[in-house]
């Protein structure tokens, strides 16, 4: 589902039960982790619960892409990590450090929605997503 | 209509009693609040709230040192719920009576004031694996500041204290015994008295925290014979910012001041100050004076309705909780020692308990997740959190049926 079907998905959604249930379906969605990824070097800082995330750049891809992989044992954070890695998974790294996100959060009310604690882990979250990137650009 | 039966008195109205909470006449998503949150913080009452109105529009000013009509209303009702909450846990004096800014700092003015000069590189401070934060770090800071060690009473599977393991580690360098009465994370209420009488017998002083007891059961601290009690007001249906240092006279004499200012001394000059008589040594500047009169109205409504009645409703509606818990497939209950009050944490196999938590909370139902502020507590069940449902005497029966439905339709959804 690209992130502007999730919006329109999210607006005819009326309440936020459904909502959680389709977040939680994304998560459902994203592949699993290869067993080693699961290190504590790939865990994020400032989660409520645990997020490994790791990245790769694609040379392959011209121009060369970034893949993002995630999991995390909240299935409603794995379902966010699906809504962010939407944005950003398979785009370059230039755009991943420049894409707006906050905007795509706010289309979806995900401030208003979530827990203080899940938007400071959401917040970490695209911060890492960023520094992957952004260490690709600068290798 | 929720009654409990009590031999001392009749049956509590619990929706009547619910009225005088203005809170719970909201809704939340569309839903009746079902408040189990507790042990985090109580609700309060509108005799409460309008305690503290009525302080700030009719008798607001500074208390102690000044002499117009005002300052002595302020002053004499800032004592009288210090004297109150002296008689709620049949303190000795009121001036056994500190007020702090709540249980954790109680608990830091003890760590500092009264034990850091006594202890020496390679004493020990004794607390146990289900306090608190408040009840481990302060004793850890005054370990770093003084060489000293902390030494840990472990407890069981079923989240009980192994009392064998707390006379082997009462030795001739312990210091301090620093134990919870209720823990807030497992439910466990400690033998708490049995502690102190062992801990006394070998000359060791105790420091209970009353976080999760006094606001649940009748709390008599001369029968306990702790020498320090702390608790918090906003835990016991007052405002946050203010709680309570409980400690006896003649420690409190011998210990020196905790912070510096106005209000703790009789005499002030570059050659040095005099300090004032307890408890207002330990009540530096201008006190929380509406919290205490807040707090002070508190008391007052307990001892209304009767705290045995409260406890023995909690009581009922914990019973419940536990039955019905067992009904949820995949549900384990952390903390099943025999001895529990209000507490019923609990994980659920492939729930993340901040799941859970965030979504029965669109159901209108209020629980906490996470690691309470009981790390290692967490760490004993190889748990990172779990889920928390903690009950006060305005829960009933109804409330834990709007749980254990939500429980069930949030597995359903994450199944």
């Amino acid at each position: 589902m690209s992130i502007e079907r999730v919006i329109t998905a999210f607006e005819m959604m009326p309440s936020w039960q459904d909502r959680y249930r389709l977040i939680i379906d994304m998560g459902r969605k994203l592949p699993e982790l290869p067993e080693e990824r699961y290190a504590d070097d790939n865990l994020l800082d400032g989660c409520m619960s645990n997020v490994w995330m790791t990245a790769e750049r694609d040379d392959s891809s011209d121009p060369p892409i970034m893949r993002f992989e995630a999991d995390s044992d909240s299935q409603i954070v794995k379902g966010l990590i699906a809504i962010v890695f939407e944005v950003f998974n398979n785009r370059p790294p230039e755009e991943v450090v420049t894409t707006d996100i906050e905007s795509v959060f706010q289309q979806l009310e995900l401030e208003q929605h979530i827990s203080s604690g899940r938007r400071n882990g959401l917040s970490s979250m695209v911060r890492r997503v960023r520094e992957l990137a952004q260490a690709e650009l600068a290798a | 209509m929720s009654v409990v039966t009590d031999t001392t008195a009749g049956p509590l109205d619990i929706e009547r009693l619910r009225d005088e909470f203005p809170i719970f006449r909201q809704e939340i998503g569309g839903h009746p609040l079902v408040y189990l949150d507790n042990a985090a913080t109580s609700q309060k009452p509108a005799a409460v709230i309008e305690a503290i109105d009525r302080y700030y529009r009719e008798t607001n000013s500074n208390i102690h040192r000044g002499v117009h009509t005002l300052a002595e209303r302020a002053t004499a009702q800032y004592e009288n719920a210090r004297a109150k909450i002296a008689g709620f846990i049949n303190a000795a004096e009121s001036r056994e009576i500190v007020f702090t800014r709540g249980t954790t700092e109680s608990i830091n003015l003890v760590a500092q004031a009264y034990l850091r000069p006594r202890l020496e590189p390679g004493d020990e401070i004794l607390v146990s694996e289900m306090e608190h934060h408040s009840n481990i770090v302060p004793w850890q800071l005054v370990a770093e500041q003084t060489g000293a060690t902390i030494r840990v009473i472990p407890f069981d599977e079923d989240g009980v204290l192994q009392l064998d393991e707390f006379e082997r580690l009462l030795g001739s360098r312990t210091r301090l015994l620093a134990i919870s009465h209720v823990s807030n994370s497992l439910g466990t209420v400690n033998p708490v008295a049995d502690m102190i009488a062992t801990a006394h017998a070998h000359g060791v002083p105790v420091l209970v925290d009353g976080a999760q007891s006094v606001p649940h059961f009748a709390v008599d601290v001369q029968a306990l014979d702790a020498d320090f009690c702390c608790f918090s007001g906003h835990k016991m249906f007052g405002p946050t910012g203010i709680g309570v240092l409980h400690a006896k006279a003649d420690i409190l004499e011998a210990m020196p001041p905790y912070q510096g200012g106005g209000e703790m001394i009789t005499k002030v000059s570059f050659a040095g100050s005099e300090f004032q008589v307890i408890p207002n040594r330990f009540e530096a500047g201008t006190p929380n004076i509406a919290g205490a009169i807040g707090l002070g109205a508190a008391v007052d409504y307990i001892e209304g309705i009767g705290i045995d009645r409260m406890a023995a409703q909690e009581a009922d509606v914990l019973a419940y909780a536990h039955q019905r818990a067992h009904e949820i497939e995949g549900l384990r209950i952390i903390g099943t020692a025999p001895e529990k009050a209000g507490v019923l944490s609990f994980v659920i196999d492939g729930v993340h308990p901040n799941d859970l938590g965030m979504l029965i909370d669109q159901e209108g139902v209020a629980i906490r997740t996470g690691h309470h502020c009981a790390m290692p507590a967490m760490e004993h069940f190889g748990l990172v959190g779990t889920a928390r449902a903690s009950f006060a005497f305005y829960n009933t029966r109804a409330d834990v049926d709007r749980l254990i439905e939500g429980i069930a339709n949030v597995r359903a959804m994450l199944a």
